[in-house]
């Protein structure tokens, strides 16, 4: 019998009104690469958070090497040989290689022992054949030699259990090649590998087992040999679709408002996120856009509300290029955006909630040139807090002191209240209760009613297949294809979402 | 011995402040400066009470006193609105001192320039000069900021030194008064100087220029609807962007106004107290309107208030100085602490210490 190099049992983690883990039980034997595979916010990371300490979890128990184990901290993770690589990296860019792999390392002594430090580095950086070079800066690296350098840190204090988060994301497919070879390398030495991530094809590529996880439980354990590409991608995105609300179908379907022509938008990093996208709505449609999440959705959108630099390719609305508008310009044309990250670009936290849902139509108050129509601005807060069902104690109340549901109620009242032609949703429901979500699906389904072209970005598969006319879906900064929901079975959704398949593009 | 501690935690409030508690908390701020100054009071063999004593009754306890303290409001006064306005808008401005000189440099040219021009054309334009003076100091911080994102907080402070540096350039040099011994610049012409308001003290019109400017402030953040885009700007200059506000261009607007506040100060000290151009114009002024804008959170009345109390301090310390031997510079102390205890109260304003384990 193989030994189990970890056992998490009845692992349950809450988060205010999210489950991220329901009674998770998880095992990974000593010597293999477990994939952990699911879709964002299926509670992969959470899972591992807590193995790694970085999380104590509200019930469950963890066995490490079939011993009982009280993990509070990443320090314990260490000493229990547990280590792990984020996704984002804890990197300082201005040290050398080995004085990152050393930075925060005790070992026994009081005093740095540097030269034995060096030797050690040296030694797992041949053994392992990573090509770095311990003196070299890290600003100076690769992304894919930082990497290498974060499991470096790990085998540097004699990590026996590596978790890697979404490694291959960062990656270009060469260098994934690399971090594969080097895997299976750590596995025939007797390491245990735990390898988040959401791209089936690398699943079958390098895991011997895998753990499906959908909305914080365990859908299923496979031996990879054993399953297919297709199982999976039903474990993975699910089988039933709860409808919640009532989707009517009408035909009034309009003119094309929004066209988007061969864009090419580039990513935080520099390299392109959106490669050549086209695709086109129409008034009184609903176009869903499916993908996990950095496949390029987050881009294509600030691209088109003018948040960020188009490179190639045109954006028409109505017919009138705006291509490269900023914002101001964008919003003239009638374009209502609710952002996916509400905290940061979706309101104003100390400004009163009245000043908050004025912002959009702040023009409409302009008096005598120079001044504030304050009276024009209380009855326009007083009628949208009514309309919205925005719970407040008055609209004097700071926007900061709202629930998330009454956020984004106040964010959808201030963007709805222009009559928009265009309403781009980003992760509309994203952390929010099942009221205001239903709450803000029906809205939208109106506004879609009214004739109102709408842009919906989810993660959530269930949201796109509701509200959905037609459903494009985004892989790697490409279109899969664009799909109608009542014709296209889940598996096909699945293998279209994790890059497995390609329809053809005829809407 | 310190586990006590963790039965405590900080969270974040989610109940509304009132007035009240938010003005008391700043009062709090203010005590707390004058009792931690005390640490160096005591070993002077003095007692606090009496110091402070001698503090106030130096600063409101006579006709000369009070005068005085409003001599000393009336630059505080703008360098505290100017901080204000370019704090509202999220523009660190530290440059407010340096912006004063060039202000003040710039009003003297005038002054020295023409004489026997009537006051009713030469103040203003003095005070014009100041104003545009002031923004020229705070204009490449300003495009560097909104343009290109280099930090203003390093550009308008190291300016600051710049021109104070010009300035002395300036008074050693082309512009030395020649029957003075002191380097500094001719007098300004007597059409120039600015008419004394309570007779028998120093208190003269720059008072009414502060307090419209005050006042003006006033308008600005509670009426217009500029003053409604700056907020959202200092708030969430992101979201702001979203929204469609031309968040680049406000920057602008408000550096350079902020900066032509801060002239003015220059340029009213000139006309008012100084009529030459001197290394000594300003006592720090640009660096205690950053206090000033701060416990005044930013508010106009309070930012007066604020400006009145440090003018309180730096005035009432120097008869506390004459009394009892404390040094004048205490009063600094107390600034530089209340600057420290409003933060700290602007921290508790947005978090609140609880037991753990208890229902919030």
């Amino acid at each position: 019998m193989t030994e189990n190099a970890v056992e998490m049992r009845g692992i349950v983690k809450r988060f205010p009104g999210v489950l991220a883990n329901d009674h998770v039980d998880f095992t990974v034997k000593v010597g293999e690469i477990h994939a952990l595979l699911g879709e964002n916010g299926a509670g992969k990371t959470t899972l591992m958070n807590i193995l790694y300490g970085l999380y104590s979890p509200d019930a469950g128990e963890i066995y490490i090497y079939g011993k009982r184990a009280n993990i509070s901290s990443p320090r314990d993770a260490i000493k229990y040989g547990i280590g792990m690589v984020h996704q984002h990296f804890t990197l300082i860019p201005t040290f050398t290689v080995l004085e990152n792999v050393i930075l925060g390392y005790k070992g026994n002594k009081v005093t740095l022992n540097l030269k034995e430090a060096k030797r050690k580095v040296k030694k797992i950086i041949d053994d392992y054949n990573l090509g770095l070079d311990p003196d070299a800066k890290v600003w100076q690296l690769s992304v894919g030699e930082q990497q290498k350098v974060e499991i470096l840190k790990m085998l540097f204090r004699d990590a026996k259990i590596l978790i890697l988060d979404e490694p291959t994301s960062v990656l270009a497919p060469i260098e994934v090649k690399g971090l594969f070879e080097f895997l299976r390398k750590m596995k025939n030495e007797g390491k245990s590998i735990i390898f988040i991530t959401h791209k089936l094809r690398e699943v079958m590529e390098v895991s011997d087992r895998v753990t499906v996880l959908r909305k914080g439980r365990v859908v299923g354990v496979r031996e990879v040999r054993e399953t297919s590409e297709s199982e999976l991608a039903k474990m993975m995105v699910g089988r039933e679709v709860v409808f919640t609300v009532k989707k009517e179908e009408n035909n009034a379907v309009g003119d094309t408002v929004l066209e988007i022509k061969d864009l090419w938008v580039k990513g935080d990093r520099g390299i392109y996120s959106v490669k050549g996208i086209s695709l086109s709505i129409k008034a009184g449609e609903i176009l869903g856009i499916a993908g996990v999440s950095g496949n390029g959705q987050k881009e294509f959108v600030e691209a088109i509300i003018g948040l960020r630099k188009v490179d190639r390719g045109r954006i028409l609305i109505n017919g009138s290029d705006v291509t490269n508008a900023k914002p101001k310009d964008i919003i003239k044309f009638g374009v209502a955006y609710l952002p996916e990250d509400r905290e940061e670009t979706g309101y104003f936290h100390d400004a009163s909630i009245r000043d908050n849902l004025c912002t959009k139509v702040r023009y409409s108050f302009l008096k005598r040139r120079f001044f504030l129509d304050h009276q024009k601005m209380d009855k326009y807060a007083e009628k949208l807090v009514d309309e919205f069902h925005i719970l407040t104690p008055t609209i004097w109340d700071p926007a900061k002191n709202l629930s998330g549901g009454n956020k984004q109620r106040l964010v959808l009242a201030r963007e709805l209240s222009i009559n928009p032609r265009i309403l781009i949703a980003n992760q509309p429901t994203r952390g929010l209760d099942v009221n205001a979500t239903e709450y803000i699906r029906k809205r939208i389904l109106e506004a879609k009613k009214r004739g109102v072209a709408v842009l919906l970005v989810s993660e959530d598969i269930d949201e796109i297949m509701m509200l959905s006319d037609r459903i494009a879906v985004f892989y790697n900064g490409k279109l899969m294809g664009i799909v109608k929901p009542d014709k296209v079975s889940l598996e096909d959704l699945g293998l279209m979402l994790t890059g497995m398949r390609k329809v053809e593009v005829n809407a | 011995m310190f586990k006590w501690i963790f039965r405590y935690r900080i969270v974040r409030r989610t109940e509304p402040l009132t007035t009240a508690y938010i003005i008391g908390l700043m009062i709090i701020a203010v005590l707390a400066s004058m009792v931690i100054s005390s640490i160096f009071i005591i070993p002077l063999g003095v007692n606090p009470a009496i110091a402070y004593y001698e503090l106030f009754k130096g600063a409101w306890g006579s006709k000369l006193a009070l005068s005085e303290t409003l001599v000393r409001f009336i630059p505080l006064l703008f360098t505290g609105v100017a901080v204000a306005l370019a704090f509202l808008g999220r523009f660190w401005n530290i440059g407010a001192e340096g912006q004063l000189y060039l202000g003040a440099l710039f009003a003297t040219y005038f002054g020295i320039s023409y004489y026997g021009v009537p006051s009713y054309i030469i103040i203003p334009l003095m005070i014009m000069a100041g104003f545009i003076g002031g923004s020229l100091a705070a204009l490449l911080p300003a495009v560097l900021r909104s343009y290109y994102e280099v930090d203003e907080v390093v550009t308008t402070l190291l300016l600051n030194w710049v021109i104070y540096f010009i300035v002395q350039a300036v008074i050693y040099g082309p512009w030395r008064n020649p029957i003075s011994a002191w380097p500094e610049s001719p007098a300004i012409s007597k059409e120039a100087e600015l008419f004394i308001i309570w007779r028998g003290t120093r208190l003269h019109a720059g008072i009414f220029i502060a307090l419209g400017i005050a006042l003006l402030y006033y308008v600005i953040y509670k009426k217009s609807y500029w003053g409604y885009e700056i907020r959202l700007i200092g708030i969430n200059p992101k979201a702001a962007y979203v929204q469609g506000i031309n968040v680049a261009r406000n920057m602008m607007i408000i550096a350079l106004v902020s900066g032509g506040i801060a002239g003015i100060a220059g340029a009213v000290e000139l006309m008012g107290i100084h009529f030459h151009l001197r290394e000594a114009l300003s006592h720090g002024y640009g660096y205690t309107g950053i206090i000033i804008a701060m416990l005044g959170l930013l508010h106009p009345i309070g930012v007066m208030l604020a400006a009145f109390f440090m003018a309180t301090i730096e005035t009432g310390s120097q008869a506390m100085h004459r009394a009892t031997g404390i040094p004048y510079p205490l009063a600094y102390v107390i600034e530089g602490l209340t600057l420290i205890f409003v933060l700290i109260a602007v921290f508790f304003m947005n978090y609140k210490i609880e037991k753990k384990g208890e229902k919030t």
